[in-house]
């Protein structure tokens, strides 16, 4: 029995979970993949817009605003790297008409320190930018973040807290009696809560209406992106954003947190809602859409590629309200863009929803146990920790630099890796030009002998995606 | 810590040249390794057909790295082995292990860092990303030093080496190899492997093919392969459904210079490795590189010829010889690279020219001219982009000041 459960555990959910968990109450988030930020918010832009896009009036709008307002303090608490580089959207000849209306837009949204640029001062910025770019809005307060480390770092604060976390549970239905929320129901059972966040990206609407709640629609829009390699010395170094469309802020290219460019995302309606395939046409639009921008962009330096679903709210907004139909029912669905922007603000505000239907009693709120990045260290320091553990000093991803002392750690966290994906998005091993290449099998060898398990368990992302196929037979008089 | 020279790879192009700067006087010296043991690639090779040049016998890779290996020890050079270099500067080289940060004060440092595999990601193949895909060499070694078997039906593209090696690999492990697709009209590979790998199992090889939609959400089910047009391009209509758990991508080597790149050094567009002089010097005064990080060798033993050259190369720089002028070589007609990519004068020694043609020729006549003046002339009965080509030329013949081009002409196939 909970007070509070949680479906989802992407970054909606784990904001609500940590903002939860500094009240005295017993939460559980419940989640269909095998870690946090399996879906939406480990495949999206990283961006923390400045909030000049959404309409005026909107929960969009005001939580953007709000929320991007929170990121320095928030993860500074949370040791998450966070830079605010600032972003432009970059206007061609004929299309100023659309950066007046982002301005006119952003002040009345309450968007610190807008400006429009010159083409001098554009080029000074981004001395890479397309020959023909004319004018741009700039956005000091844009920034940008690692949504899976953020998500990591909101979760497991919340699980040292006294949150509960339950993967590779999906939730099939919702009990309700006397149009009030009993459980949610999973193929490993009931779980009791008179209080349910619906945290469910693409398929929270679909739970909504398992519930009996406010019924809404969430069209499930595909991005693409591609990500190239690091080290590209400041080739961009804002987010830089075309003009919109009317359902994208079209394809842009920008700097990730680790170092990384990337491009992206395209916007394109699917109907299948586990589709996460990228396509010929989706990247060649990337490559385009990149080039358009910056006609320089080192395309053959692509390292990988990827894609997202957004899950877009078909009313146009966020939907954050407790329903009035069903006792206990909150909805927090829709959240696509700018939802990793929001996502403090969101948190708390789902907090404010949960307070008007139990009693919040605080209590203090312990730190998760610091995450150690060995190459960022300086030398001594570096040292120190080797002779600690002399792991530390062995590197298993050559790319990204990372030892395996490092990634023994993160079999052993709070909320602990438990598939290379997992491994990937709190180590970087992986991640970098090699793709694993090199390190994969080593990553394999260890988590077999950390989890104590053998190596034919050990999958990408959760059960179904198994990484090996078999052992070799063995000769004679072994 | 200090040491005359300090070699970065103990493959067999780091061994190589450790064994000859130690046979040419050079005394204090470093292997440093990043694996836990020596060999580098070579530890994971367990196939033969290593040293028919370089010791007229058919050895796998493992005995091929041994044979180095056994000498190191009665040298006195020094290994370190599970040990990263981080980064190199001014000649101080900074590495990490086990017992920490330690750093070596270098009088010449000879890079062999090899190469790695290009990805899925580096060539854009559309699709999910499930488990099951894996770069070849990365299968080869959870195979061959793990023991472990990455899939039972699999689909290999590319035809290089690698490709045709573990094709085979695969089906003796009693894995179902369905085909092996090549992007090219010709393969890559060398033709003993094309015979020995391919068809002595009756793997189908699809020229002119390549994979255009990776299919799965959590494992891989199947690819999509196509074949393509001249331009490389997926003819619609050309699709073929193959359900596999394993796909191996044989898709390309890239030499491995983070750290050259990161010192500055010059490099070649088209090899992707340091620009040399015939005795492996980069553009870094003091700094060699041999194997696999200057370009992608076919034959482990011109890797160990090359390291020999830049052993020889190392040792006279630490005697304080000094180049004087350098002359520019250029790939001409038909030439996809040439290393040494530039002569540093006076040649003392004949040149040992490696390079690659550019599309497969019948009765090629490789030509060497500088200012307008054929040098050397060479007919050969055929040359092949996957097997590197050698050329000398004499010393006596290397002009005083003019570029020298090298050219190669014959019948198409």
């Amino acid at each position: 029995m909970y007070d509070v459960i949680i479906i989802g555990a992407g970054i909606v959910g784990c904001s609500a979970a940590y903002c939860l968990s500094r009240c005295q109450l017993r939460v559980l988030v419940v989640e269909q993949g095998p870690d946090v930020a399996v879906a939406t918010s480990a495949a999206n832009s990283g961006i923390v817009h400045a909030g000049y896009d959404p309409k005026p009036g909107t929960l969009m709008a005001d939580l953007n605003v709000q929320g991007n307002a929170l990121y320095p303090k928030l993860c500074k608490e949370l040791d998450v790297p966070f830079r605010r580089c600032g972003s432009l959207v970059v206007a061609k000849a004929g299309e100023e008409d659309s950066l007046r209306c982002l301005l006119a837009r952003g002040r009345a949204n309450s968007v610190p320190d807008l400006a429009i640029l010159g083409r001098d001062e554009i080029l000074s910025r981004e001395p890479n930018i397309a020959p023909d770019a004319e004018t741009a809005l700039y956005a000091p307060s844009a920034g940008i973040v690692s949504p899976w480390e953020l998500t990591l770092a909101l979760a497991e604060t919340a699980a040292v807290n006294g949150v509960q976390f339950m993967f590779n549970t999906r939730v099939t239905g919702i009990q309700v009696k006397e149009d009030a929320v009993q459980a949610a129901e999973t193929e490993h059972g009931s779980l009791f809560a008179p209080i349910i966040i619906n945290a469910a990206g693409i398929g929270a609407d679909h739970l909504a209406r398992k519930a009996g709640a406010e019924r809404y629609d969430i069209l499930p829009r595909k991005g693409e992106y591609l990500l190239l390699d690091k080290d590209l010395d400041g080739f961009v170094r804002h987010v830089v954003f075309p003009v919109p469309t009317p359902i994208s802020k079209g394809i842009l290219v920008l700097p990730t947190m680790e170092g990384n460019l990337l491009i992206g995302p395209t916007a394109f309606d699917v109907w299948d809602r586990e589709d996460l395939s990228t396509t010929r046409e989706g990247l060649a639009a990337v490559g385009r859409g990149g080039l358009r921008l910056f006609p320089g962009l080192p395309l053959h330096k692509v390292i990988t590629s990827f894609a997202g679903l957004r899950a877009v709210p078909a009313d146009g907004d966020f939907v954050l309200r407790r329903s009035a139909k069903v006792k206990g029912w909150i909805d927090a669905g829709g959240i696509q863009s700018p939802g990793l922007s929001a996502a403090p603000a969101i948190g708390e505000k789902l907090v404010g929803l949960v307070a008007g239907l139990t009693e919040l009693k605080p209590k203090v709120q312990l730190q998760r146990p610091p995450v150690r990045r060995l190459r960022e260290l300086p030398l001594a320091e570096r040292q120190e920790w080797i002779e600690r553990n002399p792991l530390y000093g062995r590197i298993i991803c050559r790319c990204e630099g990372v030892s395996e002392g490092e990634i023994v750690d993160a079999l052993h966290r709070p909320i602990p890796a438990s598939t290379l994906d997992g491994l990937k998005q709190r180590t970087r091993a992986g991640s970098g030009r090699c793709q694993g290449g090199f390190c994969q099998p080593r990553l394999i060898a260890i988590m077999a002998r950390e989890l104590g398990i053998s190596p034919l368990a050990i999958t990408k992302a959760g059960p179904g995606s198994e990484m090996l196929a078999g052992r070799l037979a063995k000769g004679e008089g072994e | 810590m200090k040491a005359d020279l300090v070699i970065i790879g103990g493959g067999p192009a780091g061994m190589g040249a450790a064994l000859e700067a130690h046979r040419l006087g050079v005394r204090d010296i470093f292997i440093i390794e990043r694996d836990l043991f020596l060999g580098g690639i070579l530890q994971q090779c367990i196939h033969n057909g290593f040293g028919l040049h370089l010791f007229n016998e058919e050895l796998t890779g493992g005995e091929y790295a041994q044979r180095f290996i056994d000498q190191l020890g009665t040298a006195g050079i020094r290994v370190l082995t599970d040990t990263m270099v981080l980064e190199v500067k001014s000649g101080l080289v900074r590495a990490v292990n086990k017992d920490g940060v330690l750093e070596i004060q270098a009088g010449a440092i000879i890079l062999a860092m090899g190469c790695r595999e290009r990805t899925r990601g580096a060539i854009n193949i559309p699709g999910s990303r499930p488990a099951g895909i894996y770069t070849a060499g990365a299968a080869q070694r959870l195979l061959n030093i793990e023991g472990l078997l990455p899939g039972k039906r699999a689909v290999i593209l590319g035809s290089g080496d690698i490709g045709l090696i573990m094709a085979r690999r695969l089906t003796l492990e009693g894995a179902k190899v369905l085909a092996v697709a090549e992007l090219m009209p010709w393969s890559n590979g060398l033709a003993r492997n094309i015979a020995q790998c391919l068809n002595d199992f009756d793997i189908p090889l699809l020229l002119s093919h390549t994979v255009v939609g990776i299919h799965g959400s959590k494992r891989l089910q199947g690819v999509t392969l196509a074949r393509v047009d001249e331009k490389f391009q997926p003819l619609a209509g050309s699709e073929l459904s193959v359900p596999c758990d394993l796909l191996l991508l044989s898709v390309g080597l890239v030499p491995e210079n983070e750290l050259s790149r990161k010192l500055g050094i010059a490099i070649d567009s088209v090899t992707n490795g340091p620009v040399v002089d015939q005795h492996l010097h980069t553009s870094s005064q003091g700094i060699f590189a041999c194997g696999n990080v200057v370009h992608v060798h076919d034959l482990v033993d011109f890797v160990t010829l090359e390291s020999r050259r830049a052993a020889a190369g190392a040792a006279a720089w630490l005697q304080n010889s000094r180049p004087r002028s350098w002359l520019a070589v250029n790939p001409g007609e038909n030439i996809s690279y040439v290393v040494p990519q530039r002569l540093t004068l006076p040649a003392q020694e004949d040149i040992t020219f490696l390079l690659r043609v550019k599309k497969p020729l019948k009765n090629p006549i490789f030509s060497v001219t500088a200012g307008g003046v054929e040098l050397i002339k060479k007919q050969r009965l055929v040359a092949r982009p996957a097997e590197m080509a050698e050329l000398k030329l004499p010393a006596a013949k290397v002009p005083a000041n003019s570029e020298i081009t090298i050219d190669c002409r014959g019948e198409e196939q």
